[in-house]
């Protein structure tokens, strides 16, 4: 069946930021008007203290679960003891959002602790429909799908990346989580227009957004999706240009490494917050 | 396991990724710049993961040591979960092993501490059991109980050397007691009110709480440790573990 995913109307969530666990007290304390946490649930997986901190955080603040390692493009189907664990942590903490990558990490048994890449041939695409759909029954909800970002000419791609991730969600009801630091990044790297990426993307599809800050690579002229600096000027202008189509959505701003103090972090998150609210208010 | 293009092309980037071969398929990839990012990106994951579960470890041979080490294990065992605080079930038998730490013996068993305290952060709250409910029983039925130990404890015995004492100090960076007597202590990690809390036990404690999770009565239990030790005020040793509050 295809669907096509809308976004429920209303939604209260504005610029939200990653929660690191530095910044728990400060985070389940703020009231900023709009603010939402997202968190990888690989961390909170577990039973104990990590999942008692979450809960509270989930108990004041809309909460997005933004996972790292369902390994969606493998060509093997999603890890069912991986899905029911995420489903019990749905139910528990009853998130607003809950997305993953366009990409593959765990393969035969063994987990990889990053984003790999593949051909987006035809039969990539059946598998990962495959496997989204997998997911999604098990978790019995839809998810979000990130677009990476890209380190490598690969040989093979029968459709481009939006083409591919416009496919998945027709094919599966999932939405599409647009990461514009990634646009950027990848299109540094491997030599495409950001903004035509972006114009090509389908406004309707788009559930969140994710801005975060990147780095230059030490030994070549590739810029890494680090995680660990500021947001750019260039994605924040990306960021304008997209907002100024498709108008307001779910905005993350995240913070993997280099963490600064959290009124940083929300300095960065209120820029975002102030440029949805501006719309709304256009609106 | 897939004899598609796709499982084909996963298998050998891994064996590239850990450097272990190079398919000819291949070559077009590894030989791009951008192969190293996804390698250094996987190494640093785990490497990182290492380093947030075995902060004693660390803090005894430096960051940099650490880090060497723990690049040389993430390439012998990759996480084979993605909840990475579960990463490192094998690092203290790696470090055992690993010719560098030989002049270090201590650092597996602290090692293996950190695993401890880990194991209680992530464990489900357990009950507590009810002093005052004991103290209704029958002493003729005493003896027949079965205190469980909680689910949310860890302890361990360390016979060789002051493992406690190391771990406790370079845990909380404090400096280690001077002189430090070369003995072997042992290890008590639990949850309290929300927070961590740990211990040292003697061996006799340690064999006890052994011998309650082995599922031994309370006298079989109390027989276990005076026949270790017939010296031993028992009744002072199950005082200190109740006052603990380990027992479900």
């Amino acid at each position: 069946m295809i669907r096509i995913c809308t976004l429920p109307t209303g939604t209260a969530l504005g610029a939200g930021m990653g929660l690191k666990a530095e910044h728990y007290e400060h985070a389940e304390a703020c009231e900023a008007p709009g603010l939402w946490f997202e968190v990888h649930p690989e961390n909170y997986m577990v039973a104990g203290l990590r999942l008692d901190w979450l809960a509270a955080i989930a108990e004041r603040h809309p909460l997005s679960l933004h996972g790292v390692s369902m390994s969606l493009a493998a060509d093997q189907l999603p890890d069912a003891d991986h899905l029911h664990r995420l489903r019990a942590l749905i139910n528990q903490v009853q998130p607003t959002l809950v997305s993953e990558h366009l990409a593959w990490s765990t393969w035969q048994g063994q987990y990889h602790p990053d984003l790999l890449p593949f051909a987006r041939s035809h039969a990539a695409l059946l598998r990962i429909v495959e496997n989204i759909h997998y997911a999604q029954d098990i978790l019995a909800r839809p998810l979000g799908i990130e677009n990476p970002s890209h380190y490598l000419h690969l040989d093979g791609h029968e459709y481009s990346e939006v083409e591919f991730l416009t496919e998945l969600a027709l094919r599966t009801g999932c939405s599409l989580l647009l990461d514009v630091n990634n646009v950027h990044v990848s299109a540094h790297n491997m030599g495409f227009d950001a903004c035509a990426y972006l114009d090509a993307f389908p406004a309707q599809l788009i559930s969140e957004i994710h801005l975060a800050g990147y780095s230059q690579d030490a030994n070549s002229s590739l810029l890494i999706d680090s995680h660990d600096a500021p947001i750019s000027e260039e994605v924040w202008a990306l960021y304008r240009h997209l907002l100024q189509r498709i108008g307001p959505r779910p905005t993350l701003i995240e913070r993997d490494d280099q963490i600064p103090p959290f009124e940083a972090l929300l300095c960065e998150r209120n820029t975002a917050q102030s440029m949805l609210e501006s719309l709304e208010n256009r609106s | 396991m897939s004899d598609s293009s796709l499982g084909v092309f996963q298998t050998a980037f891994v064996a590239a990724l850990y450097g272990q071969s190079e398919s000819a398929e291949l070559l077009a990839l590894t030989h791009q710049v951008g192969f190293s990012v996804y390698r250094n990106t996987v190494l640093k994951g785990c490497v990182d993961a290492l380093q947030a579960n075995f902060p004693s470890v660390e803090r005894l041979v430096g960051t940099d040591w650490f880090r060497a080490a723990a690049t040389v294990h993430a390439t012998q065992t990759p996480p084979s979960d993605a909840r990475l605080i579960l990463y490192g079930e094998q690092f203290p038998a790696f470090l055992d092993a690993f010719e560098p730490a030989q002049n270090l013996p201590y650092l597996a068993d602290v090692a293996r501490a950190d695993r401890l305290w880990i194991e209680v952060h992530i464990a489900a709250e357990d009950s507590v059991l009810d002093i005052a409910a004991m103290t209704c029983i029958n002493p003729e039925q005493l003896g027949q109980q079965h205190l469980r130990p909680r689910t949310d404890t860890r302890w361990q015995w360390f016979a060789e050397q002051p493992i406690y004492s190391i771990w406790h100090c370079n845990r909380l960076a404090l400096d280690l007691p001077e002189p430090l007597v070369w003995q072997g202590e042992g290890l008590l990690v639990r949850r309290q009110a929300g927070q961590m809390q740990w211990q040292s036990l003697s061996e006799a404690e340690c064999l006890f709480l052994d011998a309650c999770a082995s599922g031994q009565s309370l006298e079989v239990a109390a027989n276990t440790v005076l026949a270790f030790d017939s010296t031993l005020d028992f009744t002072a040793l199950l005082g200190r573990l109740l006052a603990t509050e380990v027992f479900a």
